[in-house]
């Protein structure tokens, strides 16, 4: 292996991953907002709203983010919506990502036992009180694994991103191949850039699993805030 | 009734179109009274507890809190739950609640009351019940009789007209029931008035001021314990204590 | 309506030929999934087995494959093996051994949690009434795992039909990559074919995943225990 190729690409590198956790960073956040909107859709009951969160759910979970993209980057023009590599990346990163999110929080609420909300109602609670205050903490608490698988789902699909001309790390890989048959050092360094971004995450998640998993409320409660 | 603190007329519940589970039942309880509702599985006793704290809607009937009518259409239905307590068999308390905040929660949240206050109030029932000392663990580091003497405060501190326990010890091992069962006894001393469904027996007798047999959806028998225990009237009232003799030997 | 564009569907066997991608990507799918499968369920076992060094390096894979994104598994076998055993290996192949590299690790993981889902007393209460071993895998334990395994099984499958779509990027001739021949043999003619390609093949996308993930719901409600 070529060390000093490696070392002279290094910036290239650490640009692109730079551009890759912006982007993930923008999706991930924008899919945390879709998703808490339409669960709250679906638990506020609000007729039309629902359906359409539903069939957006559906649309999203049962189609490849390639293939949204590709709509949204050489489709949408054709209709005079243009978007640009980036806005195109992080449009599709949230639909993909708003999906997961909202069954995330799903699972979440619907994991709180109904008696647990009629033991709040019998204190005298109103519905809104025990939402915000009984259901939706526990709710957060279990999804927290979900929250962390799907983090590191979305910034694993963002390396389809060099698809729609933006310069990521598969594109500078590509690149690189390419035009100087550094095979050997582009992979690597492709595979390290991705380890240094998520192995870290995948490692605070499992903490976080084990944490909410065996410990829950109680030991030092990081979860519960209080 | 005069007297009464809690009435039902002719209450009747039925889910999904199915065989009412509760058939016109009439019933009341008077200030300070102990009652204790006992009979088979799935007589309907729980649903009847249910039902007084509107956590499920009844199909018929009325029912009345210091005579007034709660169960009409856009009467208060959380000010009226605030006034009757309600324990439930799987204790519910908040899991990412500490034990005080369990319990302080509905005073500050419900009714508005001084955050330092309610905080004093509940340690001093914690005080009473021995727990003070686990005031600020969560539920899952307590006992199965812990929590379920937690819940008993929980109720407590919003001071109910009414107290309605719901099986309270049926989840809990033989050597917590007793000291579960203490605190009740204790509450039916001071005057609580309770509806009290349960399995535990000997408890009914002790701390009932009258019994009522609910077999099938109906009132079938009530009386003074004694005399239910002893000598009961109908032949399903005879027919249940006895399987619940036999029951009791075999286990 | 004349210069919708819609027309680029229906012009000679254009649709056709994108049905016949779509069955390269869902003939790519099937295979891996197969291999999954078969591969996944002898992984699992391991795993749920008490060797910890097996469980160990069972481990390290699963953990591999659940942090390199899919693409860059198919840009190490398709550019590396190509140089370093020095074959051209063909982009169908790449990703019949990428997509089952991946399903394995994730059917492995599945089987594992089956299997350990169930309880202990299972087992005690098999061999208490008599049973061999062997019975008690075939008669009590196995019908259970797969009770617990279907559904999300099925769930794998729309998952790796999705990854399929990834094929594209290292030349497979797939739905996309006809698509694409298809928008650019049309680019004078039909300036907005794009919108209709890749519009119908969103669609196609969503037909076929759409029915399975609905079984795998179905599934799971009705082989909830």
């Amino acid at each position: 292996m070529d060390l000093s190729f490696i070392s002279a690409y290094t910036p290239m590198y650490i640009e692109a991953a730079g551009l890759t956790i912006r982007i993930a960073l923008y999706g991930i956040a924008g899919a945390f907002g879709v998703g808490i909107l339409c669960s709250l859709i679906k638990e506020l009951n609000i007729p039309v709203l629902k359906q359409l969160a539903q069939i957006y759910i559906e649309l999203s979970r049962n189609t490849p983010l390639l293939i949204q993209l590709f709509f949204l980057y050489f489709g949408l023009p054709k209709l005079g919506i243009v978007l640009s590599s980036e806005t195109c990346a992080v449009t599709g990163l949230i639909f993909l990502g708003g999906s997961y999110m909202a069954e995330g929080f799903r699972a979440g609420i619907d994991g709180v036992p109904q008696i647990q909300r009629e033991s709040a109602y019998s204190l005298g609670m109103t519905k809104k009180q025990t939402f915000w205050r009984i259901v939706v903490p526990q709710a957060v608490a279990t999804s927290v694994p979900v929250f962390c698988a799907n983090i590191i789902f979305l910034i694993k699909e963002t390396s389809v991103f060099s698809a729609v001309a933006l310069a990521d790390l598969m594109y500078v890989t590509k690149d690189l191949i390419g035009l100087y048959y550094k095979t050997d050092e582009a992979l690597f360094m492709l595979v390290v850039s991705y380890l240094v971004i998520l192995l870290p995450i995948s490692l605070l998640s499992s903490y976080m699993e084990r944490r909410v998993r065996y410990a829950g409320f109680g030991n030092t409660g990081i979860v519960s805030g209080h | 009734m005069e007297g009464a603190i809690l009435q039902t007329i002719q209450l009747t519940k039925s889910f999904d179109g199915m065989q009412p589970v509760l058939k016109e039942i009439s019933f009341s309880i008077n200030k300070g009274e102990v009652v204790v509702i006992v009979g088979p599985s799935g007589c309907g006793k729980s649903t009847f507890l249910r039902c007084l704290n509107r956590l499920e809607e009844i199909d018929a009937g009325e029912i009345l809190l210091d005579g007034e009518n709660i169960s009409e259409a856009g009467k208060n239905i959380y000010e009226y739950r605030e006034k009757v307590g309600m324990v439930f068999q799987s204790y519910e308390l908040f899991p990412h609640k500490t034990v005080l905040e369990n319990v302080t929660l509905a005073p500050v949240l419900v009714q508005k009351r001084n955050k330092r206050q309610a905080r004093e109030e509940a340690e001093k029932l914690l005080k009473r019940i021995g727990l003070l000392e686990k005031k600020d663990m969560y539920p899952r580091q307590l006992s199965g009789g812990q929590k379920q003497r937690v819940a008993i405060v929980r109720a407590l501190i919003m001071n109910p007209e009414i107290l309605l326990l719901d099986e309270i010890t049926a989840a809990l091992d033989p050597e917590m029931v007793r000291e579960v069962l203490q605190v009740v006894s204790e509450l039916a001393r001071e005057g609580m008035t309770m509806i009290i469904v349960t399995h535990e027996m000997d408890f009914a007798k002790a701390v009932a001021d009258r019994v009522i047999f609910l077999d099938k959806g109906e009132i079938v028998e009530e009386g003074e314990p004694k005399e239910f225990f002893s000598y009961p009237k109908t032949e399903r009232a005879k027919k249940f204590l006895n399987t619940f003799h036999y029951e009791a030997l075999e286990i | 309506m004349q210069d919708s564009g819609i027309q680029v569907l229906f012009q000679g066997i254009n649709f056709v030929r994108l049905l016949e991608g779509l069955w390269v990507s869902l003939k790519l799918a099937l295979v891996s999934m197969a291999f999954s499968m078969v591969l996944g369920f002898l992984m699992g076992i391991l795993m749920a087995g008490r060797n910890r060094i097996v469980g160990f390096v069972c481990r390290v894979y699963l953990e591999i494959v659940r942090i390199m994104p899919q693409l860059v598994l198919l840009f190490l076998v398709y550019f590396g093996a190509a140089k370093h055993l020095g074959i051209d290996i063909s982009g169908e192949l790449a990703a019949v051994i990428v997509f089952s590299f991946w399903g394995t690790a994730e059917m492995g993981d599945l089987v594992r949690s089956a299997l350990i889902s169930i309880p202990k007393h299972q087992y005690e209460s098999g061999y208490s009434l008599g049973l061999s071993r062997m019975q008690l895998y075939r008669h009590i334990i196995l019908p259970q795992t797969f009770r617990r395994l279907l559904p999300s099984a099925v769930n794998l499958l729309t998952r790796m039909i999705k990854t399929t779509s990834l094929a594209v990027l290292i030349g497979v001739v797939e739905v996309v990559k006809v698509g694409k021949q298809i928008i650019d043999a049309s680019r004078y003619e039909n300036p907005k074919a794009a919108l209709w390609i890749y519009g119908t093949i969103f669609i196609l996308y969503f037909a076929v995943c759409f029915p399975i993930s609905k079984l795998s719901t179905v599934l799971e409600k009705k082989l909830q225990v």
